[in-house]
């Protein structure tokens, strides 16, 4: 491939098939191309079944309290505000001010723009500062702008960066250049200890397919992605619950091969405890309990966090509680 | 944090409304039988349920009077479409009562309760609407202008479905205009038995349907009954050769549907999570408890390693325990003589060299419970390739080439299903022409549906339950 940048360091122990995955153009589309298919009717039928399981009780509890730990507060909107910035800090610090044993989240997501302010509030507090950036929604734009976005997010201190993928260069089967890309914002998010940590967003409802998915989650890995990310938030059908599987699978697999952990982020369109406690469940049973950690599994939700509360009230008191009783964003 | 444990989640038993005794159900009335009463158990906990009473010779009599009595008087000249009316009620009915029936099969089967509600009884009532859709329709079947019903039909049912048996026999015997008497298998006689009161409430004509609970002598004396028009068995292959040697000459009908040992076969392009969810599906389902479950796994070579691999994985993250647990995915086994024949089967694979891996996922102490289990290093020649082990066990053979496969699936006495796996549809479609079974699954396995013909070749048995194809056996054209 035509990178500059140097491709990141693989695993020592990897299996011959990736290794050799990454050395050219032809090489990456002949290991995605060979990557077993994936049967949508069976996909949806086990992601179906094994959403059918009854959480109740103190798993119940243990799920919404891990749940709320693995959130990205998110907002990304044009009309955020500094003052919206500052409720989501809060929010993030202390999801419910009546019950200070309430975990906190994993982490607030921003625009770039917005990073700093975030990363002031945030301070000693563990709750990391995600940007996004890459040209975020869309990622249309060209290579420079995008690296000039992860730059700013990075200088912002953001810890974390949310980039998306070039869909149009991944649909025209263009793997190499969506591989470099990835591993041109890689190195735009530094080095050693404090170098930012990596999503790349799939935007699995733009990619059409299952197999897509499985082959753009590879991809991602390959280049260096810390995390996939299933989607932008922006665009519908976003996390559905057979995606989260191919890509679990992908994760579960790359473990096999490479003996390294990585992790993904289901974002877009959970909005309930009930939704949420599914994705856990995926984890769990298709990746394994290793993954269940903020640091290999993320929600990116808005609404999500507001529905935790009040389930996790209802859990430890008994009775429904009210929105307003909690003071939602 | 700590690990993740799923907190204990069951069904109420209560909801199966479980009675302390059960009485037979003989011309529209709940009735003390002459036999001896048997007790069916739990087998999750090895406890009695209930009483049941059973039928003796006399009883077999007067069913099958009873029913050749409704058939002739009733039923048998009632238009189609007046008696689809009384199938659609029951269906419906079923449908009311759907958590009651599913709570009871799970007590009596020892089936997951998932199982049981997302399946049998959703099914069993399926396939009532299906062929009430027959009924003012027979002449547009395919079996000429007006075909008639045959008569009585006597039914011995297994204990692995007991609800869905029933409604495989008594939906498109009634549908064509036959009456029936039914005998539900001794460890599992109660859903029957709920299903009879749903046609009593329906207000099915007295001696349209009737249910003999009883063990194999009263099963025997009922098949080989000279009162009845045809017989329809499910059931093992060597108490079909039984009914088949007592009904030759007698011009009766008949339908077998028994043993499989089915052959899912693996091609190396196959999409391999999904292959690995049908297999476990094929085999642990029902706890293998299936005819046409998915026990002999047939691999290509170059990706036997890593399927087997994924397959344990999978394996480990069934859940095996209490029935009536929402979240349990492996249930009781329904009899302790059915425990010790997949003991002494699974004793006699490691016996002739198979590898044999157990699922690490913990067993119940109570109860009859077998954990999964795989053999890898299967030969055609051991036992647990060529008999039927009715449990969760796996055998894994490998096969090189598509020819190769179709030899192997083929190289069986039975021919009741199939599974091809294979993302290229010429090999399936080709695979598929060359195999002799009734059933040939594509990607997916253990699919049931009331609108497709179901039933076997060679010691699989003969005749097709379900679909157009499925009436033919209850009409005389």
């Amino acid at each position: 491939m035509t990178s500059t940048v140097a491709a990141p360091q693989l695993p020592a122990e990897l299996s011959l098939d990736v290794a050799q995955a990454t050395t050219d153009e032809a090489s990456l589309r002949r290991f995605l191309r060979g990557l077993p298919g994936v049967d949508a009717v069976g996909l949806e039928l086990r992601a179906a079944t094994l959403a059918t399981r009854s959480i109740k009780r103190a798993s119940k509890v243990h799920a919404i309290d891990t749940a709320i730990s693995m959130i990205d507060l998110t907002t990304l909107e044009g009309a955020d505000t500094p003052g919206r910035v500052r409720a989501l800090c809060a929010k993030a610090r202390q999801p419910d001010r009546e019950r200070p044993d309430t975990p906190q989240v994993a982490a607030v997501c921003v625009y770039p723009d917005l990073a700093a302010q975030a990363v002031q509030l945030l301070r000693g507090t563990g709750i990391h500062v995600a940007a996004v950036a890459t040209a975020f929604p869309s990622g249309r734009s060209s290579r420079e702008i995008k690296l000039a976005d992860t730059e700013l997010a990075v200088a912002a201190g953001a810890s974390e960066v949310d980039m998306v993928i070039d869909r149009a260069a991944f649909l025209t089967g263009s793997y190499g250049r969506v591989f470099d890309e990835i591993v041109a914002v890689k190195a735009a998010c530094g080095t050693g200890e404090n170098r930012a940590h990596l999503k790349v967003i799939l935007e699995t409802g733009e990619l059409g397919s299952y197999d897509d998915v499985r082959r753009a989650s590879w991809l991602a890995l390959l280049a260096g992605a810390d995390m996939i990310k299933t989607s932008t938030g922006k665009i519908s059908p976003a996390a559905t619950l057979p995606v989260a599987h191919v890509m679990l699978q992908a994760l579960r697999d790359w473990y096999r091969r490479t003996g390294e952990y990585r992790g993904v982020k289901a974002a877009g369109g959970i909005r309930t405890t009930k939704e949420a406690i599914r994705f856990l469940v995926a984890v769990h049973e298709v990746a394994g309990e290793q993954w269940l950690t903020p640091d290999l599994f993320r929600f990116g939700a808005s609404s999500l966090l507001g529905d935790l509360l009040l389930q996790r009230r209802t859990q430890l008191e008994g009775h429904y509680a009210s929105p307003d009783q909690i003071g939602d964003l | 944090m700590a690990a993740w444990e799923y907190a204990p989640a069951p069904e109420s038993a209560a909801t199966g409304r479980l009675q302390p005794s059960y009485r037979m159900f003989l011309g529209g009335e709940f009735v003390d039988g002459s036999g001896e009463p048997l007790k069916t158990l739990n087998p999750a906990t090895e406890e009695v349920l209930a009483e049941v009473s059973t039928a003796n010779p006399s009883d077999i009599d007067d069913a099958v009077a009873a029913a050749r009595n409704a058939y002739g008087q009733v039923w048998g000249p009632m238009p189609g479409v007046e008696r689809a009316k009384y199938l659609f009620r029951i269906a419906r009915m079923m449908a009311e009562r759907s958590r009651e029936l599913a709570v009871l099969e799970t007590l009596d089967n020892g089936k997951p309760i998932r199982e049981s509600r997302d399946t049998d009884v959703p099914l069993a009532g399926a396939h009532f609407f299906y062929h009430a859709g027959w009924a003012d329709k027979l002449g547009y079947a395919g079996y000429g202008p007006d075909p008639k019903p045959l008569g009585v039909v006597g039914s011995v049912i297994p204990w692995n479905f007991p609800l869905l048996m029933a409604a495989w026999k008594i939906a498109p015997a009634l549908a064509a205009g036959n009456t029936i008497v039914l005998k539900p298998a001794e460890t599992t006689p109660l859903t029957a038995l709920v299903l009879a009161e749903i046609c009593q409430q329906a207000g099915l004509p007295p001696g349209v349907v009737n249910v003999l609970p009883g063990a194999g002598d009263v099963g025997a004396a009922l098949v080989g009954h000279p009162g009845l028009d045809k017989v329809a068995f499910t059931g093992s292959t060597d108490v079909g050769k039984q009914i088949q040697r007592t009904l030759a000459g007698t011009g009766r009908g008949l339908t077998l549907e028994l043993g499989g040992k089915a052959a899912n076969i693996v091609y190396d392009d196959a999409a391999l999570d999904q292959a690995v969810e049908g297999v476990v599906n094929g085999i642990f389902f029902n706890q293998g408890h299936v005819c046409c479950a998915g026990s002999r796994l047939l691999v290509q070579e170059s990706v036997a390693e890593e399927l087997v691999e994924l397959l344990q994985a999978r394996i480990s993250t069934l859940r095996i325990g209490d029935p009536l647990d929402k979240n349990t995915d492996v249930g009781a086994i329904n009899s302790r003589a059915q425990l010790e024949k997949i003991t002494e089967l699974t004793a006699a694979g490691e016996t002739e060299g198979a590898t044999r891996w157990t699922s690490p996922c913990p067993v119940p102490q109570r109860g009859l419970f077998f954990p999964p289990t795989l053999f890898t290093g299967v030969e055609q020649s051991m036992r647990i390739a060529r008999e039927e082990i009715f449990g969760p066990v796996l055998s894994v053979l490998t096969f090189r080439t598509p020819d190769e496969a179709v030899a192997k699936a083929n190289d069986t006495r039975y021919g009741l299903s199939a599974g091809i796996w294979t993302e290229k549809g010429s090999r399936m479609l080709w695979t598929a022409q060359r195999l002799r079974a009734g059933v040939v699954w594509e990607n997916t396995f253990n699919r049931f549906d009331p609108t497709a013909p179901f039933g076997g070749y060679k010691e699989s048995g003969f005749g097709r339950e379900g679909g157009r194809a499925g009436l033919e056996a209850y009409l005389a054209h």
